[in-house]
């Protein structure tokens, strides 16, 4: 029997991109405030949930054409290459560095390497989270 | 400020990132893994000849200084079990390639591999109580998976116990630290080691100091601590049990060590002879279950928490001679372990038992396999030309000059049982009537002897090189003994 989602998804597509939204801004927030890549890659992945719970897991994949997997490793390797940059530049691995840009739009802007960092924290905890929904998902 | 000391944990961490990208392509895999585990072995031997050049390497992580941030320590104990790491994983990784089968190739058996390596590494360098609890995780999550990959029903069985049994001494790790925190207010070891000899060790202490040893304990499989590791190191495919027989047991040794060397060292005549009773029981059990059992890989698993009795008994004595004969023990014991339960796997494979008394006449169509494995057990039970012997009597020197004579007694006395033990094996499956089902035979022989022939090399070298290796291992003895020189090399600033 095919149950009536209508409600549940037309919440859904209003929902999901003030989740997503909401992520990046606590990904971006976690220098100052509460956030950080962790819980930016938790939310992501609650849209996402939220998307397949509605929709359907094939949905989530079409939505999202990644591997999730590979999302995982690359976030792995841009946290790894920001501690192994420090190395080259004769730097303690894993030194941090930061300074205030000014960019068009956003004027003056604390930009930091640590941000770096936490968007590779993000893609790892997005990734891993994902592979595991899925793959536990998918044995029906 | 040394970067390089990191490099032995980052190159087998990094190289198997990369490798998740690739997991279809498993001659890629072979190719690059081999590639990234050689390269970071280069770098851990040229850390073994700049330790005792220049003394202790420090790099505080992150340009922090000592007890703020997280440094990373390679004393020359670090660094040589580091490097005995590296060969044992080589070693390995080599007989994979023919010995692990394709379908757990593809599914990241090679990133597992090295997240393993690279976790043992962390465990090994890292100067930071907490850190070691990550690098452990590392280690662990590392060891889960590769216990369980294939799917077999053994494997699951045995996984969910050893799951169980490391979730449970995690946590128990993890409160430990926590009280530790609580009472000192640090976590950085060298930091740890100031204050804990400042406070005069009050009875807390010494009940954290048990609290630890009982942490490790069950990661070392000590006794009464054991009970999950021969069945669990029974289960997975030869080659990632030679891992774990050579690399897991060893980090909750080494564990034991830094603890109980760096910090815990006020109170040396209740804890320290604590430990030598508990390894010196461990010692007994151990060997009591390798007579006792007539499966090969069961007398093999209990030969590992065998040894692991006679290296703490080496902490026991707190001695230059005893702590010296463990580092050398512990560096001997990781090879031929390792070496050993390739070997086992592979008589194992060829009869298609397990069982002792199903086997039988192995040498006559495999004499290679016969005389390799003759030799590990040679120097498993430490006879003179062998690697096992110079450790072997550093510890019972080590003994004498503490006046434990009923350790040393007894240590001789299970160094007997130990050759008995392979000495069955030898006798049962090597010697005798031709037992295997006929026209049997191994394929890629050469190729999955080459890695355990190297590992016998290594422990033949190691023998007879004694004298070129022993300044290293005293080295490492000294630095193990006076703890005021790692608390100076990492400069905490208060």
């Amino acid at each position: 029997m095919k149950t009536n989602d209508l409600i549940l998804q037309t919440v859904t597509k209003v929902v999901l991109f003030i989740i997503l939204v909401f992520a990046v801004f606590i990904l971006n927030a976690g220098h100052h405030s509460p956030g950080g890549g962790f819980v930016g890659g938790l939310l992501t992945t609650s849209a996402f949930v939220l998307l397949s719970l509605a929709f359907g897991m094939e949905t989530v994949q079409k939505a999202v054409p990644v591997n999730f997997r590979h999302v995982m490793a690359l976030g792995l390797s841009i946290a790894f290459l920001c501690g192994i940059g420090a190395t080259v530049l004769q730097y303690p691995f894993l030194t941090h560095a930061f300074g205030y840009v000014h960019l068009p739009l956003l004027g003056e802007t604390e930009l930091t390497t640590a941000l770096i960092f936490d968007i590779g924290v993000y893609l790892t905890v997005t990734g891993a989270t994902m592979t595991a929904i899925l793959t536990i998902g998918e044995d029906r | 400020m040394n970067n390089v000391i990191v490099f032995p944990v980052i190159v087998p961490l990094l190289t198997g990132i990369l490798l998740i990208f690739l997991k279809e392509r498993v001659g890629v895999q072979r190719v690059l893994s081999a590639a990234g585990l050689f390269l970071s072995t280069g770098i851990a031997l040229f850390l073994v000849r700049q330790v005792p050049a220049e003394g202790i390497q420090t790099l505080a992580a992150g340009n922090w200084p000592a007890p703020f941030g997280i440094v990373f320590v390679a004393d020359m104990f670090a660094v040589l079990l580091i490097l005995t790491t590296h060969l044992v994983g080589l070693a390995c990784l080599f007989f994979s390639f023919r010995g692990i089968g394709e379908g757990r190739e593809r599914h990241y058996y090679y990133p597992l591999f090295l997240f393993l390596v690279g976790g043992v590494c962390g465990a090994f360098l890292t100067g930071d109580a907490f850190n070691l609890f990550v690098f452990f995780e590392v280690l662990l999550i590392a060891s889960y998976a590769l216990i369980a990959l294939g799917g077999t029903r053994r494997q699951l069985r045995e996984s969910l116990k050893y799951v169980v049994v490391n979730v449970v001494s995690s946590t128990l790790f993890l409160i430990s630290l926590g009280f530790l925190y609580a009472v000192t207010g640090t976590l950085n070891m060298a930091d740890l080691s100031v204050k804990v000899a400042d406070s005069g060790q009050p009875g807390v202490l010494t009940a954290l100091s048990v609290l630890f040893l009982v942490v490790f304990a069950i990661k070392a499989a000590l006794f009464p601590l054991y009970f999950w590791l021969p069945d669990s190191y029974a289960a997975p495919p030869t080659p990632v049990a030679a891992l774990f027989a050579g690399l897991l047991t060893k980090v909750g040794v080494y564990a034991i060590f830094r603890f109980f060397t760096l910090i815990f060292v006020n109170d040396t005549p209740f804890t320290h002879t604590m430990i030598l009773i508990f390894a010196a029981v461990t010692m007994v059990i151990g060997v009591i279950g390798a007579v006792g059992s007539e499966n090969v890989k069961h007398i093999l698993a209990y030969n590992v928490i065998s040894a692991v009795g006679l290296i703490l008994t080496g902490l026991g004595f707190y001695n230059d001679a005893g702590v010296t004969g463990a580092v050398l023990y512990l560096v001997h014991d990781m090879i031929i372990k390792a070496c050993l339960f390739l070997l086992g796997g592979v008589i194992v494979g060829i009869a298609g038992t397990e069982k002792l008394a199903h086997m039988g006449g192995l040498i006559k169509k495999h004499p290679q396999l016969g005389w390799l494995f003759f030799t590990a057990a040679m120097s498993l039970a430490g006879i003179p030309p062998l690697s096992g012997f110079v450790g072997k009597v550093l510890l019972l020197q080590g003994g004498i000059q503490a006046s434990s004579y009923w350790v040393v007694g007894l240590s001789l006395l299970v160094s007997l049982l130990i050759l008995f033990s392979v000495m069955r094996i030898f006798i049962y499956g090597v010697w005798g009537e031709e037992r295997f089902p006929a026209g049997k035979k191994m394929r890629g022989d050469g190729a999955l002897l080459a890695p355990a022939a190297f590992l016998v090399v290594l422990s033949v070298a190691i023998g007879l090189g004694a004298e070129g290796v022993y300044p290293y291992i005293s080295l490492a003895g000294e630095q193990l003994m006076d703890p005021s020189l790692y608390i100076e090399s990492v400069n905490v600033k208060e």
